[in-house]
């Protein structure tokens, strides 16, 4: 189960990413337990698997609109299918591999894997709670889930 | 392999080229590194998505200089910094990875990496690393 400051840690890594790779500083809500079921997905998303000393899995998760903008604040103008995947990949990545700082090296974090579409096929964390961390950035909305044991 | 221009990061002599290759699984991190540094000493010479692919690329581009990630498929780029290493030992190298615990920057300086900056990163902190890596080369 997650604790309060481990969730403090994403929310952080989360409010640096936006700070410094989107140069503009994202809104973070306050994070929310999911009680019934898996919390409903964006467009792409990003997925990180989590092993070592702790189990689970971070995912970022946003719609298409809210990329595209992501991507031309980073000088970016391809605006694929598969450039859309490789940034969902990438935050997840980064906010994930931010988080060792905190949790250490025994925190060993997967290479991403990335969904996309309506209904995407995440991961079941069986016996795993997951906490909900919302991203409004410009009109856009987003989200970090993590869910680790 | 030497030439006179100059970006003002000299004392105005002949200066070095460098040949750089980057290696990143997230093509957008690469671009984005290509596109960031602003070193006229640097010509890129390739780019790699994983570190298998980059010990392919670097035996056959003999890099001078290499930003390498270190979470990627196939090879991670603590094993391929060890592989590089042992065939060009005066190769320098800067990790640009996600993984922040200082545990991960020792071993890959002990490796052989010469600089380590944290992604995500600004264009400035990555020209500074840069520069702080050829200056010493």
């Amino acid at each position: 189960m997650l604790q309060e400051q481990e969730l403090k840690t994403f929310v952080e890594g989360t409010t640096n990413y936006f700070e410094v790779a989107a140069q503009q500083p994202a809104s973070i809500g306050s994070p929310y337990l999911v009680t019934d079921g898996q919390p409903a997905v964006h467009d792409y998303t990003g997925m990180i698997t989590i092993t070592g000393k702790r189990e689970g899995v971070v995912y970022f998760t946003a719609p298409r609109a809210m990329l595209t903008v992501l991507l031309m604040k980073m000088q970016e103008s391809d605006f694929s299918h598969e450039t859309m995947r490789d940034l969902v990949g990438e935050v997840a990545n980064t906010i994930s591999g931010n988080a060792r700082r905190d949790f250490g090296r025994d925190f060993v974090i997967s290479v991403p894997s990335v969904v996309a579409g309506e209904r995407p096929e995440i991961p079941q964390t069986a016996g795993l709670r997951s906490f909900v961390i919302p991203i409004n950035w410009r009109s856009h909305s987003a989200k970090l889930v993590v869910a680790l044991k | 392999m030497s030439h006179m221009n100059g970006n003002g990061h000299g004392n105005g002599g002949p200066r070095r080229s460098f040949k750089l290759m980057i290696v990143d699984d997230s093509n957008i991190m690469r671009r984005r590194i290509e596109r960031s540094q602003n070193f006229d000493e640097l010509e890129l010479v390739g780019t790699a998505g994983n570190g298998l692919e980059a010990l392919e690329l670097f035996k056959k581009t003999d890099p001078d200089v290499v930003t390498m990630d270190i979470t990627m498929p196939q090879m991670d780029g603590i094993e391929c910094i060890e592989k590089i290493v042992e065939i060009k030992p005066a190769v320098r190298i800067l990790v640009i990875s996600a993984l922040a615990d200082k545990a991960t920057a020792v071993e890959a300086m002990e490796k052989g990496a010469n600089g380590f900056l944290n992604k995500p990163f600004t264009d400035r902190q990555l020209n500074e690393a840069i520069a702080e890596l050829i200056r010493e080369a």
